[in-house]
């Protein structure tokens, strides 16, 4: 169905429609003047024919007279007996037959006017059936009218039926170039979709997937082996990356390590009223907050590249929640907040719970720590077909609406934010932690207010409500 | 105490070692894993703290050797692997206890004196006491002296992790560990809260404060006011 939709909307399949009408408006072309080439030349040939008749016979007329020309006539309408389409009629000047084999002058054609003319001629009086015949009238000198012509029915025929294989030829290439069009668009869909599939395997973190290739070796299989060899650069160069980053975090690590521990040996070492003391520590919370920022980095680096999703397990989002409102609860009781919690049913599904509960850790210290005193925070779980959502809403100051996206960034912090703790990467933990459980996070007003909605797939199928009832007994 | 410290770094295992031996404990020192296993079996130690990347033996193999050969000397697992699974894996091996590094000494401290109390004192008990605190773990009752005390779930579990550590030094991360079961760095200073929250039940109206802060290192309940 969905490969049906595509192949209507496919670059593909529209080119080759265009080809086909275009093909098939110049082959109408063709067959248009070929047609029109061969009837004019049949029709010539006849009237060449009748033109050469009617000479020779005005020229017995001027040699032997009537009596000779009606003689002719009569021969010639004899001969044309067996084969029946010459026409003959002589007349007098008032129209009077005198010889031939037709039974009276055509009603359209006058003995004045000299010229061609076509009229009908009824061939059987029983059936009333009618061809079409083409004359010339010629006037003899003295009083005469002479009619020659051909019953023009066979060539009529002709004509039709050349034009109606020309028309059966036209169908035919239409259809041909049409199917022809289908079959390759859909071929060429089908081979966009292979690389589109593996495209989104590899964006949802399988980066060492790649696109089949064919024996074929078209088009499709070089465009598959250049793409191939760019990802296994890319792999290359992310694996580089993160060797690079593991080495900086261990070369780093290692020193502050050190150095920290130097510094408690010495604060340890100091009388622990002294002003060194009091410095000692204050440098031991530094060295800590740098290496708290140093693991935060790594942890949300190795999130992204997917490292520990085999960590999942099954876990319930409403125990999540409850859990994680009861800890910061006394926190917003201090500030003299309501923290509301609104967990519905039970949902369970495949989950790292210790890095979800960090993540709605880090939304809701946020909110507690941006929210006024007196300020409510509410945190609701509910289901929503396929997904667990958890909305956590305040009427702090709120976030403006430009800078939402741009909070997820790494190190990036509010204006008004940067005078209080923190180091700028807890939301984008909360995003690693989101796109790694195939979720979807939004920012948005809560009029006033923030409010942060979270939505999670339930993976691996376990999803399911329970009714409260049936989880006590 | 006694103590074995299995750890390849010299710098760090001479540190731990110089802060235990200001905190009164003994520590032996081993560099690479089979010595260090070699020393461990033979030795009478009441906690081995032992890093887990290791020559010739890996930390993780050095203790599961141990546990196969019968010996339960607590393990305290040191490592720079500090993900979720990394610590599972550890404590699926036979690990006792967890510590990342870096770490701050008080940490490793408090968690040596926990882990070693835990190999002493390990029996089925139904009720706690510390000092005038007493503890139903049955009944999930609580009084100080006559004066029943009404505690909220967590807070009973606070209360319980810190009786069992009574009279030792308790950091909060061995708090989240324990008490809340979720392994997460929180950013503010909730844990202070929960804690003067529970002080506002257990110390209020009473003459001597036995739940205290330790600065930079934790909390302790004591016994009476020392």
């Amino acid at each position: 169905m969905k490969v049906k939709r595509k192949l209507f909307h496919s670059y593909t399949f529209r080119l080759a429609l265009l080809y086909a009408l275009i093909f098939s408006s110049s082959t109408l072309i063709l067959f248009y003047f070929f047609y029109l080439f061969t009837a004019s030349y049949m029709t010539q040939q006849m009237d060449n024919t009748i033109e050469a008749e009617i000479q020779g016979l005005a020229e017995r007329y001027d040699r032997d007279g009537l009596e000779g020309l009606t003689r002719l006539i009569a021969e010639r309408v004899n001969r044309s007996q067996g084969t029946g389409n010459s026409l003959y009629l002589l007349t007098t000047y008032t129209l009077e037959p005198l010889v031939g084999n037709l039974d009276r002058w055509p009603l359209e054609a006058s003995i004045d006017n000299e010229k061609w003319l076509e009229f009908s001629l009824e061939v059987n009086e029983q059936t009333n059936e009618t061809h079409l015949a083409r004359a010339r009238i010629f006037r003899l000198p003295g009083r005469y009218g002479l009619l020659v012509g051909r019953d023009i029915h066979q060539l009529t025929q002709a004509k039709l039926r050349i034009v109606q294989a020309l028309t059966w030829g036209l169908a035919i290439m239409v259809l041909l170039a049409f199917v022809g069009g289908l079959v390759l668009s859909r071929r060429t869909v089908r081979n966009i979709e292979r690389i589109n599939q593996t495209a989104r395997s590899i964006m949802s973190g399988n980066l060492s997937r790649r696109v089949e290739i064919t024996n074929r070796n078209d088009d499709f299989d070089q465009l598959a082996a250049n793409l191939n060899q760019m990802l296994d650069r890319i792999q290359t160069l992310m694996e580089d990356i993160r060797r690079v980053s593991d080495n900086i975090a261990h070369d780093l690590r290692t020193p502050l390590t050190r150095l920290r521990q130097h510094m408690e040996e010495a604060r340890r070492q100091v009388d622990s009223e002294s002003i060194s003391a009091i410095s000692l520590e204050s440098s031991i919370r530094e060295a800590d907050s740098l290496l708290t920022t140093f693991n935060a980095l790594l942890r949300i680096a190795r999130i992204e590249a997917g490292q520990v999703t085999t960590d999942f397990a099954v876990l319930d989002y409403r125990t999540l929640v409850e859990d994680v409102v009861e800890f910061y609860e006394p926190l917003a009781e201090e500030k003299n907040q309501f923290l509301t919690v609104d967990a519905g049913n039970t949902i369970k599904t495949m989950g790292d719970r210790d890095l979800l509960f960090q993540a709605l850790a880090n939304v809701i210290e946020n909110a507690i720590k941006y929210t006024q005193e007196n300020g409510h925070i509410s945190v609701i779980l509910s289901q929503l077909d396929n997904d667990a959502v958890i909305t956590i809403a305040d009427n702090g100051p709120g976030i403006p609406a430009e800078e939402r996206e741009r909070v997820f960034r790494r190190f990036y912090r509010l204006d008004r934010s940067r005078s209080t703790t923190g180091n700028g990467l807890g939301l984008s933990m909360v995003a690693a932690v989101v796109t790694m459980h195939q979720g979807q996070i939004r920012l948005m007003d809560n009029d006033p207010g923030l409010k942060t909605v979270m939505q999670f797939p339930l993976l691996g199928g376990v999803g399911s409500v329970d009714p409260p009832l049936a989880e006590a007994a | 105490m006694q103590l074995l410290i299995v750890e390849d770094d010299t710098a760090t295992a001479a540190y731990i070692q110089k802060g235990l031996s200001e905190a009164g404990h003994n520590a032996d020192i081993s560099t690479t894993g089979d010595e260090g296993l070699a020393m461990a079996t033979q030795g009478n130690y009441d906690a081995l703290i032992i890093d887990r990347m290791l020559p010739n033996l890996d930390g993780l193999s050095l203790i599961s050797s141990l546990r196969d050969r019968g010996l339960k000397t607590p393990a305290l697992i040191l490592s720079t692997l500090g993900e979720v699974s990394d610590r599972v894996e550890g404590l699926k091996m036979g690990g006792d206890d967890y510590l990342t590094k870096p770490f701050a000494f008080s940490e490793l401290l408090a968690r040596l004196e926990a882990l070693a109390r835990r190999n002493t004192a390990e029996a089925q008990e139904t009720t706690l006491v510390v000092g005038e605190l007493r503890m139903d773990l049955l009944g999930r009752e609580v009084w100080r002296g006559g004066t029943p005390i009404d505690l909220q779930p967590r807070e009973f579990r606070l209360l319980e992790f810190l009786m069992r550590h009574s009279n030792q030094v308790v950091t909060r991360t061995m708090l989240l560990e324990n008490v809340w079961d979720y392994n997460f760095d929180p950013q503010t200073n909730v844990i202070d809260v929960h804690i003067s929250r529970l002080r506002g039940k257990i110390d209020k109206n009473f003459d001597t404060q036995m739940l205290n802060t330790v600065r930079g290192a934790g909390y302790i309940l004591r016994e009476s006011q020392a």
